[in-house]
């Protein structure tokens, strides 16, 4: 009998590994130069909110929310801040809340932009479509070993990998809602004499703004789901818990931490959402 | 910055001309146009391509101040040419002249300087900004002037007051109906001061009876405007209405050009009579275009023995008694004659009646129904209050009849549908034998 398979004819397996080293080789300095940015704004946000009472931070929270969204969901995070407070995962709310936060922040600044650029030109949009495709159908396992590879572990190294998983939205959300804008209402602008720019800024974005805060939410609870994930490879905050419950066959703490995770999602998910449902 | 607040002494041309004017939707242009070249027709492009040729040789003249209505169905390239004037469409081939100046070779800077000064366009579906106040909705033609704050407020309240609309301003266009939301896309068309105003489908979106308001508005407003509008619709009966001339696409190509008298009564093409069946033609018909030369008396020179000489040899029951200015002074009917004969009147002043109705030479059709349905004739004079002919109520019925066969572009001032339609002056003609009862 004649086993085809028998022989690992395609070796990706070598190839990956083979670039892999190296690209850490060749390209370490260059990460670390990257992780650099990353970095300075996690232990910002991260230091912020830990030397921040955490009455106050619940009384920000609160009031974001109320502004946003209204009085059940103010009621809602202040409840779900407190449970999680008393649950005594205050500081590592805190940190996976700096981490998520500093994702979306990277997310928007890199994928608004790129949203906007493919939706203008069908040719970047060719080409960035599958590379989305592939971000967030990857397995996170997968690429985990490079980041750590590349990055180290930490905080730092969970915050990259998350934006792996969670800039494919934002990207794809702002190109979707810039393509929706009334072709009338851009033709108006151009018909006026705007340029490009001023058609961008006056029409287009204005009008797809409910689109790309939808797609601001989608990222951020993206981000959320990564927070497990990511303390496998070191990253603090409320994975931890659940890391260690499993470790250590202590399901209680699992239990809280998954709760905290859970509570602490459905606070920013409402509170997002508000922003892509109201009127601008 | 300057700011165009100088008063207008003289009053701007704006001529639009369209030379050849093809636009096909393709990657590559260059092939584009050589397929035109070739004479491939639409199809062909099509199916080897899949190119689509939504406007083909167009060549129009606008002339200033006019409404000039571009009509046909969906498909037939209309809202593609009115692009292709502001360059929204750049255009495959030829030239489109804006007071001489041909906007496809312009710079982009040029253009958009046009755009700003000189095109002005309003939208189907409005084409408003939906997070902007009315009012910033108006100013933003003038925001892409870099006007500065204080001319532009004065400037839309102006536009808004023009379109009765005062008292809007901040709203948002959400908060307002679909004819008053037009209003906004109107008076931002306004505010610029563009010469040209180009509207696409303006009042297509709107209700029957907003529309027809909207209508008779830009009527209005143009009368003391004086912009050169293109004006595209589907609709003939409002292309008819507000057209100075009317121009029929079908497949891309212009098939007809005219007035509204001209292509209601001589439809050049089978497509356009099939068009104008429907149109209530006592809406677009004029008494000039109907009438007919009748047969005149001279008050002085002529008596009534003359005129029953004449009445017995055309076969005709009355004439019209003028002044020696034509000036029409009433009907000689034939039943007065024979009785004034047989008393020994001679004077054709003892006979008239003068109790006809006259009209203008520009009034509807619509309009002289009830003037017309108690009498034998009704008067046209013209604007010097001389005869200009008459129109009987044969005349009337059967020139609303739709036309039934086509008069081919060439012949455009003979009249072989409407043997009794000659407005030449002077011309003598006998009535038809079947007038006389």
């Amino acid at each position: 009998m004649l086993d085809i398979f028998g022989h690992k004819t395609i070796p990706l397996e070598d190839w990956a590994e083979d670039f892999t080293f190296w690209l850490v080789r060749e390209y370490r300095p260059f990460f670390q130069g990257v992780k650099w940015p990353v970095e300075q704004l996690l232990e910002n946000i991260q230091d912020f909110l830990l030397w921040l009472p955490d009455w106050v931070v619940i009384l920000i929270l609160v009031l974001i929310a109320f502004r946003v969204a209204g009085r059940n969901v103010a009621i809602f995070t202040a409840l779900s801040m407190m449970v999680i407070g008393f649950l005594g995962l205050w500081n590592e709310a805190m940190v996976s809340l700096a981490m998520v936060a500093s994702a979306v922040l990277i997310c928007a600044l890199i994928g608004i932009p790129l949203g906007i650029l493919t939706a203008r030109s069908n040719w970047a949009d060719q080409l960035v479509r599958p590379l989305l495709d592939a971000m967030q159908t990857t397995p996170s396992f997968v690429y985990l070993v490079p980041v750590v590879m590349l990055f180290s572990t930490g905080t730092v190294a969970g915050v990259i990998a998350t934006l792996v998983f969670a800039m494919p939205p934002i990207v794809r959300l702002t190109n979707l809602g810039i393509r929706g804008v009334s072709p009338e209402a851009v033709e108006a602008a151009y018909a006026f004499g705007a340029e490009p720019r001023q058609v961008l800024i006056d029409v287009q974005i204005p009008l797809a703004l409910r689109t790309i805060m939808a797609g601001l939410n989608q990222t951020l609870m993206m981000a959320m789901s990564m927070i497990v994930i990511a303390s496998i490879i070191g990253a603090g905050g409320l994975g931890q818990p659940v890391r260690q419950g499993i470790n250590n066959l202590q399901p209680g703490l699992a239990v809280i931490g998954g709760v905290s995770v859970v509570l602490l999602a459905m606070v920013l998910d409402r509170i997002t959402q508000a922003l892509a449902t109201t009127d601008s | 910055m300057s700011l165009q607040v100088e008063p207008r002494i003289l009053p701007s041309m704006s001529t639009i001309r369209l030379r050849n004017v093809s636009k096909v939707f393709g990657d590559d242009s260059h092939k584009a146009r050589a397929l035109l070249q070739e004479g491939r027709s639409r199809d062909e492009i099509l199916a080897e391509t899949g190119y689509v040729v939504a406007v083909r040789d167009v060549n129009l003249d606008i002339e200033d101040g006019e409404i000039f209505v571009v009509m046909g169905l969906s498909g037939s390239g209309k809202s593609t040419l009115i692009r292709c004037i502001n360059r929204l469409h750049p255009v495959t081939t030829g030239e489109v002249l804006i007071d001489g100046e041909d906007i496809v070779s312009a710079s982009t800077d040029r253009l958009r300087e046009l755009r700003r000064s000189k095109l002005a366009m309003v939208f189907q579906h409005f084409g408003l900004f939906p997070h902007r106040t009315v009012q910033e909705n108006v100013e933003y033609g003038l925001k892409m002037q870099k006007m500065d704050v204080d001319e532009r407020r004065a400037r839309s309240e102006t536009a808004l007051e023009q379109v009765g609309l005062e008292g809007w301003g901040n709203r948002r266009p959400g908060d307002l109906s679909g004819g008053m939301q037009q209003r906004v896309g109107l008076a931002r068309a306004l505010a610029t001061d563009a010469d040209v105003l180009l509207m696409d489908e303006a009042f297509s979106a709107l209700d029957p009876l907003i529309r027809r308001e909207m209508q008779d508005d830009l009527l209005t407003l143009q009368r003391d405007l004086g912009k050169t509008i293109v004006f595209i619709t589907h609709d003939l009966n409002e292309a008819l209405k507000l057209g100075d001339h009317t121009a029929i696409m079908r497949d891309g190509q212009v098939v007809q050009v005219g007035t509204a008298d001209e292509i209601v009564s001589q439809p050049s093409t089978e497509y356009v009579l099939e068009f104008t069946r429907d149109v209530d033609r006592s809406r677009v018909l004029t008494v000039g275009s109907i009438m007919r030369q009748p047969d005149t008396l001279v008050q002085g020179r002529d008596t009534v023995r003359t005129a029953s000489a004449r009445m017995r040899a055309s076969d005709s029951d009355y004439m019209v008694l003028v002044d020696s200015n034509r000036q029409p002074l009433g009907l000689v009917l034939e039943e007065y004659v024979g009785p004034a004969i047989q008393r020994g009147v001679n004077d054709l002043g003892d006979v008239v009646s003068d109790s006809f109705v006259s009209c203008s030479t520009d009034d509807l059709l619509i309009d002289t129904y009830d003037s017309v349905i108690e009498r034998q004739c009704i008067v046209a004079i013209d604007e010097h209050g001389q005869l200009a002919g008459v129109a009987e109520h044969l005349d009337i019925l059967s020139s609303l009849a739709p036309a039934t066969e086509i008069t081919p572009a060439v012949s455009r001032s003979s009249h072989p549908a409407n043997a009794h339609a000659s407005t030449e002056a002077g011309a003598e003609q006998t009535l038809p034998a079947e007038s006389t009862r």
